[in-house]
């Protein structure tokens, strides 16, 4: 990466548009490094929320009056900024509540591909038939696959992951085979941090013609994100982990795979012509957005993509990658501190293992002194029960964390072991 | 480090979870319960052996943080011996005084040595982790 990382100046004035980033956590200052779960919000991002609210309120894609009219101009403008933002166009992108329900609209999409018509039978799939993921995945990448294998007669299958948490390339090729129709895989894992080698994997995957959907939650508020460059089939991400709002997420399919995709949820606004036996549907993206919308959540979300677009994607990977270097030293350097996956180019995010002390534990000695972080299996058992460990603990940073705040994570935890009475 | 901080991990905590007590398995038990946290992965699994209502011998196996697995161990040395009847109103003292966010304490006349978790009350994220043992004593005992 070439692009510099953001220098102290850049960094202080974003935190200053993050105000609950002064909050004082058990009389210390808070030292969020829990981003990887929920990032923070910055006040741009609440002012678009409440700004709809105070003066455009109204129903998107329905009523002639003007709020409504500016409301849904509105709502499909921040469906065109997201879309640009991803490199996508912006009928390819669907709203969601969040990434799992992405991956839920697919996996049920799909099973209900085999009774919805010509158009879609393609993508219907039946035993024989195999889904692969991967060993790292979190359960939202997993389980919605376990189920699709199980309503429709195919077998699941998974990348293994070696000691280290790395894929096993070799193995994905013997996988490989002309019965693999989906091949599920996280752009970044949620617990390693390490970015997965999405290319080679949509190159195998595409050349026996599988269709490849990632999931990108922990790449898209990290890394520039270039959907159509990746020729990845289907992605999903949240807003909640990169600046927006709860409630709000995306996904992303190509234009001819949503076309022939029948929809998951049905109702009011994915319709064109009703009658009391029978229903047609709009083309993508409206046919998989029944009900009322996340309106106000899908402009905060257009804001915050707007406010990641002003700091520039290269510069906020490059902020992750060094944020990155100095958490892997300094865990590397504590005494009875096992870095999980410390290898291959990342992002700002590491889970640990301290030897003799529970990450329960760990994380509640922090939060004594104001840091948050995460503890437990991340929702990755899997991974987890691979490198033979039940829960870690994990510190993920976000554009508003300092080296400062990175330092004074490591030299108390540096402090853990003692306290608990676990000599090294 | 905050005064709440080493209430909550007393030495007689860290040394219950370092050196767990009542850590067997019980040869002929006549009731067990598996009780899993799903958020963190905690397990405890605690057996009884009850003969004529009284509780003769408590086993327990599992692991997780230093609050469930010290509260599993001070838990097996305070009702082995109880009659049911005793170990269930205990157990509902406890839950009481858990989830009293600090405000009920546990009686040092009852609790003895067990009443060092007094301090998770006031951590409700950690109250779970005290309660395991104990959930599943409860199931045990409606076996």
């Amino acid at each position: 990466m070439s692009h510099a990382p953001l220098d102290d100046a850049a960094i202080a004035a974003i935190r200053a548009d993050f105000p609950i980033l002064e909050t004082k956590v058990n009389g210390r200052p808070l030292v969020y490094l829990d981003s990887g779960a929920t990032s923070q919000k910055p006040l741009a991002v609440l002012d678009a929320e409440r700004d709809f609210y105070l003066n455009r309120n109204s129903a998107v894609h329905r009523g002639a009056h003007t709020l409504a009219a500016y409301a849904t101009e509105e709502f499909e403008d921040a469906r065109e900024t997201v879309a640009r933002f991803v490199g996508a166009s912006t009928d390819e992108i669907v709203w969601t509540s969040n990434a799992t329900e992405g991956i839920n609209l697919v996996a049920y999409g799909l099973s209900n591909a085999s009774t919805a018509g010509a158009e879609s039978e393609h993508l219907a799939l039946s035993p024989g038939d195999e889904i692969v993921v991967t060993e790292l995945e979190h359960h939202a990448n997993l389980i919605p696959w376990q189920q699709l294998a199980e309503r429709t007669g195919a077998t699941l299958r998974f990348i293994p992951v070696d000691d280290d948490g790395a894929l096993q390339m070799d193995a994905f090729d013997e996988l490989l085979t002309e019965r693999t129709r989906i091949v599920a895989v996280a752009h970044v894992s949620n617990v390693l941090g390490v970015i997965n080698p999405i290319e080679t994997i949509v190159a195998k995957a595409h050349a026996v013609g599988a269709l490849v959907v990632l999931d990108a939650c922990q790449s898209a508020p990290h890394l520039p994100l270039d959907l159509h460059a990746l020729d990845v089939d289907f992605a999903v991400f949240s807003g909640h982990k990169m600046l927006a709002p709860t409630g709000i997420g995306v996904l992303y399919g190509k234009r001819e795979l949503l076309a022939a995709l029948p929809p998951f949820l049905t109702g009011g606004s994915m319709i064109t012509t009703v009658t009391m036996e029978r229903a047609s549907f709009l083309p993508p993206p409206q046919r998989f957005e029944a009900g009322t919308q996340r309106v106000s959540q899908a402009i905060a979300l257009a804001a915050a993509v707007d406010y990641l677009s002003a700091i520039g994607m290269d510069e906020v990977a490059a902020h992750g990658a060094r944020m990155s270097t100095q958490l892997l030293e300094g865990l590397r350097s504590i005494d009875g501190v096992r870095v999980l996956g410390d290898f291959g180019e990342r992002v700002g995010l590491a889970s640990f293992d301290v030897e003799g002390v529970h990450a329960h534990d760990v994380g509640q000695f922090l939060d004594d002194r104001g840091i948050a972080i995460r503890v437990g299996h991340h929702c990755a058992q899997p991974l987890h029960r691979r490198l033979g460990l039940t829960a870690t603990a994990r510190a993920s940073g976000s554009i508003y964390t300092t080296s400062e705040e990175i330092d004074f994570f490591l030299n108390t935890l540096g402090d853990v072991r003692a306290f608990f009475g676990v000599t090294p | 480090m905050s005064d709440d901080l080493t209430n909550l991990y007393q030495q007689l905590i860290l040394d219950h979870a370092k050196n767990p007590r009542g850590r067997v398995t019980l040869e002929h038990p006549t009731a067990s319960s598996h009780q899993v946290n799903p958020t963190c992965g905690d397990e405890v699994t605690l057996s009884l052996d009850v003969q004529d209502g009284a509780i003769v011998a408590v086993g327990w196996e599992g692991h997780g943080c230093s609050i469930s697995q010290s509260s599993a161990s001070l838990l097996s040395e305070l009702v082995e011996g109880l009659s049911s009847t005793d170990a269930s109103s205990l157990l509902e003292e406890f839950r009481t005084a858990m989830r009293s966010r600090g405000a009920i304490e546990l009686d040092e006349d009852r609790f003895g040595d067990a009443i060092a978790l007094n301090g998770v009350s006031r951590y409700v994220a950690r109250v779970k982790c005290a309660m395991l043992p104990w959930v599943a004593l409860e199931h045990a005992l409606a076996q």
